[in-house]
């Protein structure tokens, strides 16, 4: 699941193709993510496991680090 | 006592000149905001004050005091003018918050350039536009952003220096492509500062247009007259104040308060370059003891979201006063942030176009939650019957929100679009677009926008340029754009299409469609939600009725349908 969510992070957010991000490296703190894109990476969430995080628990803090992320994915899959 | 005293005494003996006054300013002088918020303070005695407090994601910090402003932006002016830089030309930010964006924002201004700031987050075609308007010649940028110029700039021919500040030595570089590092060049300890004037142009701010391409604002010096007063009366800031403005300097907000106002009072700035945390941003008050916060309603709205538990680990006394910009400030907000903060924010209204602040809640006035309250002096502000555009005398009728024009931050044109600054202009008002209203204590009230205009989070997005962005998409056939109510950020971008035929939605269309306009344009402009339709509603002669979609999204009285075409 990590894997596929950085890459997916990745091929999406990164501008840089030298840069390069683990699952511990902060995405939203660091700017790859914002706010506003947020909503995009919580479609791709939603779609790509079959899941629906309630809007509440998609925060900043949830979504820092694909770590976070898996953590707050496994919570919906079933 | 704050630095405005009493409001009714200041309208009565009010003139500019005062601000002219205090800055040394005559007349005809010579008049440069690069050398008043750097060299100026260094001869008034602060120069070993602290300028800058910049801290980055990581925590990494850095701080500048205003003689390391003054060399570094001397540094890097002298640079510019070396490679054949020279008044006038359009040199475009396109950079995090980094402190080289700040000590460039003065270097482009020295050398009598005009400073283009634009958001980093900005798409490659968002980019391109801009800087194509503009006539760009030099863009100073960070690797990190370098794709999106490398991508663009053959279509270019006018960009001719591609300055990078974080320059690995082991990469190379490709044409037109030139380093600047900092830390690698002498710093230039005297520099021939260009001598504008008060007309001169200063910088280019680019803002979205109903129905057309973005158009840019272009400002001049001598807005620094307006930038100065308003600073030191509307946000208070005093001596000893440590200040956090939180917008990014690609919008007006970053330059006019979150640089030019207060380094021309010589206040220290604390910058984060940091996304949006709220335990972030509260430990980050906390660290550098922030006296004197301006922020936006969309942010203090997502610290009210995060509750009050996440406040409670930190210890924000330090905070003086509050204000706020960008978007229509709810009285929730200003309720909350007194019980939380223990001070209320104090909304300010302005645009691009005005280039300083010209409605605000001030201190020592009482705060009516939800109201922009009253003009600063020397502004003449009305609302205008929208047919014959003359002053609404009845309070609480609504109407166009206008003022009357010349007040020295004023916007001087729009770059390369005459017919449009001229139609700002009605029956002597310059007219902001907005509606409102005035009460009868002589408070006004935002109402909404004039136009189809989308405000998220304090962002101006245009139907229009997203809806061409998407027609480019492959699979679009038709598109509409209207704003969506939001909790957060009062409005978003909702995306109603049809595919072409033979295609079928599904969501992994949807997810695509936004990823595209996120890249093409940026994510502020990415629609948060993407409606696939039959058919969009459109009148007899075949134009798409926005107004009915904008309606159903709203829950209003869809009026008249008369001239739909299909049911």
């Amino acid at each position: 699941m990590k894997e596929l969510i950085l890459t997916y992070i990745v091929k999406e957010y990164l501008e840089d193709e030298d840069e390069e991000i683990t699952c511990d490296t902060p995405l939203i703190s660091s700017g790859y993510v914002d706010s506003f894109s947020m909503v995009s990476l919580l479609v791709f969430l939603e779609k790509k496991f079959k899941i629906k995080i309630p809007p509440s628990r998609a925060t900043p803090e949830a979504f820092n680090s694909v770590n976070k992320i898996a953590d707050l994915v496994n919570q919906y899959v079933e | 006592m704050s630095n405005l005293g009493s409001y009714d005494n200041r309208l009565k003996n009010f003139d500019w000149s005062l601000g002219e006054k205090e800055l040394d300013y005559k007349g005809g002088d010579v008049i440069n905001i690069g050398w008043y918020c750097s060299d100026r303070i260094c001869q008034k005695g602060s120069g070993e004050k602290i300028a800058l407090y910049y801290e980055n994601f990581g925590g990494k910090e850095k701080r500048f005091t205003f003689n390391e402003v003054r060399l570094a932006s001397n540094t890097l002016g002298s640079f510019l003018n070396n490679l054949g830089l020279i008044n006038e030309d359009r040199v475009c930010l396109f950079m995090d918050r980094i402190p080289e964006l700040y000590f460039s924002f003065l270097g482009i201004l020295k050398i009598g350039a005009i400073v283009q700031p634009l958001f980093s987050a900005f798409g490659d075609e968002s980019l391109f536009v801009r800087l194509e308007d503009a006539q760009t010649r030099a863009i100073i940028t960070q690797r990190k952003h370098l794709c999106k110029v490398r991508k663009i700039r053959d279509k270019l021919p006018n960009l001719e220096f591609i300055i990078i500040v974080d320059h690995v030595g082991a990469k190379e570089l490709e044409e037109k492509e030139f380093s600047f590092n900092l830390k690698a060049i002498p710093a230039v300890e005297i520099m021939n500062i260009f001598p504008t004037k008060a007309e001169s142009a200063s910088v280019l701010h680019y803002t979205s247009g109903t129905t057309g391409q973005p158009k840019g604002v272009r400002h001049v010096h001598y807005s620094l007259i307006s930038q100065y007063l308003t600073t030191k009366w509307v946000l208070d800031l005093q001596d000893s104040d440590i200040y956090w403005c939180t917008a990014d300097p690609g919008w007006v907000t970053g330059t006019s308060y979150g640089i030019i106002g207060p380094w021309s009072l010589g206040i220290s700035l604390c910058v984060l370059d940091s996304g949006f945390s709220p335990p972030t941003w509260y430990k980050f008050i906390e660290k550098y003891k922030i006296s004197v916060w301006y922020t936006a309603p969309t942010a203090i709205r997502s610290l009210m979201k995060a509750g009050v538990r996440v406040v409670e680990g930190f210890d924000l006394t330090s905070l003086r006063y509050l204000a706020s910009v960008g978007e229509p400030l709810n009285s929730e907000a200003v309720i909350w942030s007194q019980s939380v903060f223990g001070k209320t924010f104090h909304d300010t209204y302005w645009q691009t176009e005005t280039g300083s602040i010209m409605i605000a809640n001030f201190p020592e006035m009482k705060v009516k939650p939800g109201s922009m309250c009253k003009p600063f002096p020397g502004i003449t502000g009305v609302v205008l019957d929208p047919i014959t555009f003359e002053p609404i005398n009845e309070s609480g009728k609504i109407g166009l929100i206008a003022f009357k024009p010349d007040w020295p931050a004023m916007l001087r044109s729009y770059w390369n679009k005459d017919e449009k600054y001229h139609e700002k202009f009605v029956n002597g008002w310059f007219i902001t677009g907005d509606k409102g209203r005035i009460d009868s204590d002589g408070y006004f009230w935002f109402i909404g926008r004039d136009d189809d205009i989308i405000n998220t989070g304090g962002h101006l997005v245009s139907p229009f340029e997203v809806e061409s962005a998407l027609l480019e998409h492959p699979a679009v056939g038709e598109s509409a754009v209207v704003a969506k109510p939001d909790e957060v950020s009062m409005e978003v971008v909702k995306a109603f299409i049809t595919l072409k035929q033979g295609l079928t939605a599904n969501s992994d269309l949807e997810l695509e469609i936004m990823n595209f306009i996120r890249k093409k344009l940026s994510s502020i402009a990415m629609p948060q939600e993407v409606e696939f339709m039959d058919q969009l509603p459109k009148t007899r002669s075949g134009k798409i009725m926005r107004r009915l979609l904008h309606a159903k999204e709203w829950g209003e009285e869809i009026g008249d349908i008369s001239t739909l075409e299909n049911d």
